[in-house]
């Protein structure tokens, strides 16, 4: 089970170090602190909208999960800063991520 | 260490033409020979190329058609800083005595792949660099309560400086309504705020201090250096409104060359997008956090020149490989007092400001005559 093939099926799984539990990002076979080894946490992981924008009529957010994890998303309502969101579809489509929030 | 020097330098015009990678490294280095016939390439110890291009083997095959055998030769890829990461390179060779005289070519296509950062799936499927800069603007427009309209003078200042740099890709000057008025890519930049990607090349040479005093009728050295890479990734930036790798950057090259902010008389400023000119410039420590649009409206309405005489990123055009390489010839024109109209007044000490990715890698050059 690795990050990529649990995102292909639309599950958005945090990349946790089995030894010093070290949240992982971006998803890696190892952690970057201690070498260890990473195993998946799963869940329904809540994110904070640190900064946004918009292109015509979609907004593109940057989200922070667990006080380390930073990715960019799509989000169709308007975005408020330090709103809580969570991922509602993420995936791979032509080789990029892709994760919309809500 | 041993002191090191540049001591010629070859530029062509930036472009938007369908030119070989091979063909325009070949330009400039034929640029610097010619006006440069006192050199004789047996000399030469290094070649070393600056380019995101997939083309392979550049080094050797620029070596073979320009009719040098060196030494060394290689590539030096890190997308838009590749150009002073290969100056860092060839200083390093020449201080550590492993050569006399490197010869650096920078070169890039409109079509660069050094474009896009495939690997930074953070992004999601938001990988192109205008979505970075719409972040870093919004950011920074929030937390300081600057403008569109004061952003868009970075834009207009640098065409207007770019219309005296006969190898800009732009000819044109713009008022800041015409900024405004450009099109809109999202919420928070427009087209003119941001640096054209195109075809251009630049080359430099640098020498051991005996050969700089031997070959430099105005030598001009490299005194300072600083880089600094915080991540890769855009999402790993912990501030979005100021760049932390430029700042550490900034502050070793400076210590390098035990020089202050206070002693910089020009200065060449990373613009890829207009928020990155008063970033940088905030982040090196030219004026405190938020004030960087004060500096940049005060030297625009003053016509001053000393940042971004050549007119930026955003004025010159940016040939990724090119650029550092590009913005290191203008400071050394600057400093031998030969820039032409774009000449500031008694510039004796320059800066360089290079970086990639969302300023996730900066290097800082500092120069003097």
């Amino acid at each position: 089970m690795s990050f990529e093939s649990e995102l292909s099926k639309g599950n958005f799984c945090i990349p946790e170090c089995i030894k010093c539990q070290k949240t992982v990002w971006p998803p890696s076979e190892f952690c970057d602190k201690c070498n260890g080894k990473t195993s998946l946490k799963s869940g329904e992981f809540e994110g904070k909208i640190i900064e946004y924008s918009k292109q015509n009529k979609d907004y593109f957010c940057m989200v922070e999960f667990s006080n380390s994890i930073r990715l960019m998303a799509r989000m169709n309502e308007v975005p408020k800063r330090n709103q809580i969101v969570k991922i509602l579809k993420c995936g791979i489509s032509k080789g990029n991520y892709f994760f919309q929030v809500i | 260490m041993s002191k090191v020097g540049i001591i010629a330098y070859g530029t062509i015009p930036f472009t938007t033409e369908d030119d070989k990678i091979e063909s325009i490294l070949h330009k400039s280095t034929n640029e610097l020979f010619q006006k440069n016939p006192n050199i004789e390439k047996k000399d030469i110890d290094a070649v070393l190329v600056s380019t995101n291009n997939n083309s392979k083997y550049l080094s050797p095959v620029l070596s073979e058609m320009s009719g040098i055998q060196p030494k060394i030769a290689h590539s030096i890829e890190s997308l838009c800083n590749s150009g002073t990461n290969s100056i860092v390179s060839a200083y390093s060779y020449i201080s550590s005595g492993l050569a006399d005289l490197v010869l650096v070519s920078g070169a890039e296509r409109y079509d660069s792949p050094g474009q896009i950062l495939e690997w930074d799936n953070s992004r999601g499927e938001f990988k192109h660099p205008v979505f970075w800069a719409s972040i870093f603007s919004k950011s920074y427009k929030r937390e300081f309560g600057i403008s569109d309209e004061q952003l868009a003078v970075v834009s207009v200042k640098n065409h207007k400086q770019a219309k005296e740099n006969p190898n800009a890709v732009s000819k044109k000057t713009y008022t800041v309504e015409d900024v405004m008025n450009s099109k809109i890519l999202t919420d928070d930049l427009r087209l003119l705020n941001c640096s054209r990607p195109c075809t251009g090349s630049a080359s430099i040479l640098l020498a051991s201090e005996e050969m700089t005093k031997k070959f430099a009728e105005v030598p001009v050295w490299i005194s300072g250096i600083g880089q600094k890479t915080t991540s890769a990734g855009f999402t790993k930036n912990v501030s979005l409104s100021s760049m932390e790798s430029t700042k550490l950057a900034g502050q070793h090259a400076l210590k390098m060359a035990n020089r202050s902010n206070s002693e910089i008389d020009v200065m060449e400023i990373h613009d890829a997008f207009s928020v990155c000119e008063p970033m940088a410039l905030e982040s090196l420590g030219f004026t405190k956090p938020g004030k960087g649009m004060n500096l940049i409206k005060n030297v625009h309405e003053t016509d001053d020149f000393k940042i971004n005489p050549r007119g930026g990123l955003i004025g010159t055009g940016h040939p990724l490989g090119a650029t550092g390489i590009s913005q290191t010839i203008e400071i050394v024109q600057q400093l031998q007092n030969s820039a032409a109209n774009r000449q500031t007044d008694n510039a004796s000490v320059g800066l360089i400001h290079n970086m990639s990715a969302a300023s996730t890698s900066s290097t800082v050059l500092v120069l003097e005559k």
